[in-house]
């Protein structure tokens, strides 16, 4: 029978990292993610799988360490929070446009600035928009228990070693630190040298006599070679978007309202969907999965169906955007969301969907 | 079955440590259960709260505003959640500390003299335990065998020799627990 333990959103991640095989974890302290680097710390998983956890003396440090260490193939990943990320965000890019896979946890505090230590999705638009420079996407998966903190790691690093795109968990320091029954995906061995030889021909693995050098860099000064390179990224994007769409339904099929909300807002969300059935009115719950690749299909199909839809974001609102422009018009899209670190109550999304009835 | 509690008191009192045995003891009995704290600055000394639910069914928002029980240890957080117990719900707390008592009339109320009890046992970290105990005998959503277990399981092995005194302690809960309305 699969063990159910009892875990942290954060302890799910450090002890699915190294469950999946991953070969290395740099990072940096920050609240509310600091328990993933404990959890890594107090497991030795170099006495056990030989992964490597480091602690670098920056966050600028550690995704250039993540960096170097997907330049070869390996299965690499760093975790922070929203500062924190930000000061990733150059290294982002270029790992972006060096087209390496990797994984980036960011478990959301508050903001603008060092801003609180409380939940907050206000990383939205940083994490599905870019926030560092260029024409670069991000797999951006946002969980909302802890079962898929510890699932969406594995699937991180395959969607991002699959496609050769930076895979991003976006969570909260709601789902990092609540505790919740999970069941840890099973051992999976970590790469050997030459499976990472065999899988990954472009990393720079040493170079044998009967092929060029493989170089690893974002930089092409001869536009027209740069030009190819992004409309090759592009084209490999436009295949993430029409297979790689993940999103959840909720009492979706008779509904006459949506609530479109993602994360530690769709838990709570899911609960005001319950009162409001509860109480004869007709409501559904959309929760996208994947923030990129953006579920706009499903969410314009049932632009035909609803009266009106309302995201629930613990943001200003961001995600609004993109579901005003899968929507296109067709019926009002409103916004409830609460800043700051301050989580909202199942009533007061009740009471944001009746006004808008 | 489905109960839904807050423990709120100061940081260092065992609030969270007492919610997560209650999240174990949960959990050995084959519930779905969510532990959501109040984190950061109050687990060093300000007030620190945790929401506990333990569900036959999955449970959707581990944020709640109303809660089955609540159970309170200093006065700030009985100003902030004394109006959060559902009517017909439960208040448990520990008199001391208490300046206000609590006036609400369509709710149950219980007091549990904990501080004294572990002053008395000449053990301040049995003070949770004996809380606990008084939460298992006015509602055994769980019952002492499932917390000896929890305990087990959330406990080093190394700390392992502290569970008979626990279990005094929550005994002793159990014992002293008095109904107040």
């Amino acid at each position: 029978m699969e063990e159910v333990s009892l875990l942290k959103g954060n302890e799910a991640i450090a002890l699915a990292a190294i469950r999946c095989g991953a070969d290395g974890y740099f990072g940096y302290p920050i609240t509310p993610q600091s328990e993933i680097m404990e959890t890594l710390m107090a497991q030795k998983p170099w006495e056990t799988t030989g992964m490597t956890v480091l602690q670098a003396e920056s966050e600028v440090a550690s995704i250039y360490m993540v960096f170097g260490g997907a330049s070869t193939g390996k299965k690499v990943m760093t975790s922070s929070s929203s500062p924190g990320v930000s000061l990733m965000q150059e290294g982002v890019s270029f790992l972006c446009g060096a087209d390496l896979p990797c994984l980036i946890v960011n478990v959301m505090r508050g903001g603008p600035g060092l801003g609180t230590i409380q939940p907050s999705q206000s990383d939205y638009f940083q994490s599905t928009k870019g926030g560092g420079h260029g024409d670069y996407k991000l797999i951006v998966l946002a969980p909302a228990s802890v079962q898929e903190m510890a699932d969406f790691v594995d699937l991180g690093f395959t969607l991002s070693s699959k496609y050769r795109i930076p895979s991003m968990i976006l969570s909260d320091g709601a789902i990092g630190q609540m505790m919740e029954k999970v069941v840890l995906p099973p051992f999976k061995p970590r790469q050997t040298a030459e499976e990472i030889i065999k899988q990954c021909p472009w990393a720079a693995t040493g170079k044998p006599a009967n092929r060029k050098n493989n170089i690893i860099s974002s930089l092409e000064l001869d536009p027209s070679k740069m030009e190819k390179k992004n409309v090759e990224r592009q084209e490999r994007y436009r295949i993430v978007e029409a297979t790689e769409v993940r999103y959840d339904e909720y009492m979706c099929e008779d509904a006459d309202y949506l609530i479109i909300a993602f994360g530690s807002a769709a838990r709570i969300s899911q609960n005001a969907v319950e009162i409001l059935r509860e109480e004869g009115i007709k409501v559904g719950m959309l929760r996208p999965i994947t923030l990129w690749p953006f579920p706009s299909k499903v969410i314009s199909k049932y632009a035909e169906k609803v009266k009106s839809m309302l995201t629930v974001e613990l943001n200003a609102g961001q995600m609004i955007e993109d579901v005003k422009l899968a929507v296109n018009g067709k019926v009002p899209v409103l916004h409830y969301g609460r800043m700051g670190g301050i989580v909202p109550n199942p009533e007061e999304i009740v009471d944001a969907l009746k006004k808008q009835m | 079955m489905k109960e839904e509690i807050i423990i709120a008191g100061f940081g260092g009192q065992g609030v969270l440590s007492m919610g997560k045995i209650l999240a174990y003891a949960g959990l050995m009995h084959d519930k779905e259960v969510s532990w959501m704290p109040a984190y950061g600055p109050e687990q060093r000394g300000g007030t620190a709260n945790v929401t506990v639910i333990i569900s036959d069914d999955k449970i959707s928002s581990p944020v709640l505003n109303k809660f089955d029980t609540a159970i309170i240890l200093n006065q700030q957080s009985m100003d902030k959640f004394e109006s959060t117990v559902k009517p017909g719900g439960i208040l448990i707390y520990d008199p001391h500390g208490i300046t206000h008592a609590p006036t609400r009339t369509d709710i149950s109320m219980y007091t549990v003299r904990a501080m004294d009890a572990a002053a008395e046992m000449e053990n301040s970290k049995a003070f949770n335990m004996v809380v606990l105990g008084a939460y298992l005998k006015v509602k055994p959503a769980v019952d002492l065998d499932g917390v000896i277990k929890g305990l087990k399981k959330s406990l080093p092995e190394r700390h392992h020799h502290l569970i008979p005194m626990n279990e005094k302690a929550l005994q002793k809960g159990m014992d002293i627990v008095e109904k107040v309305k």
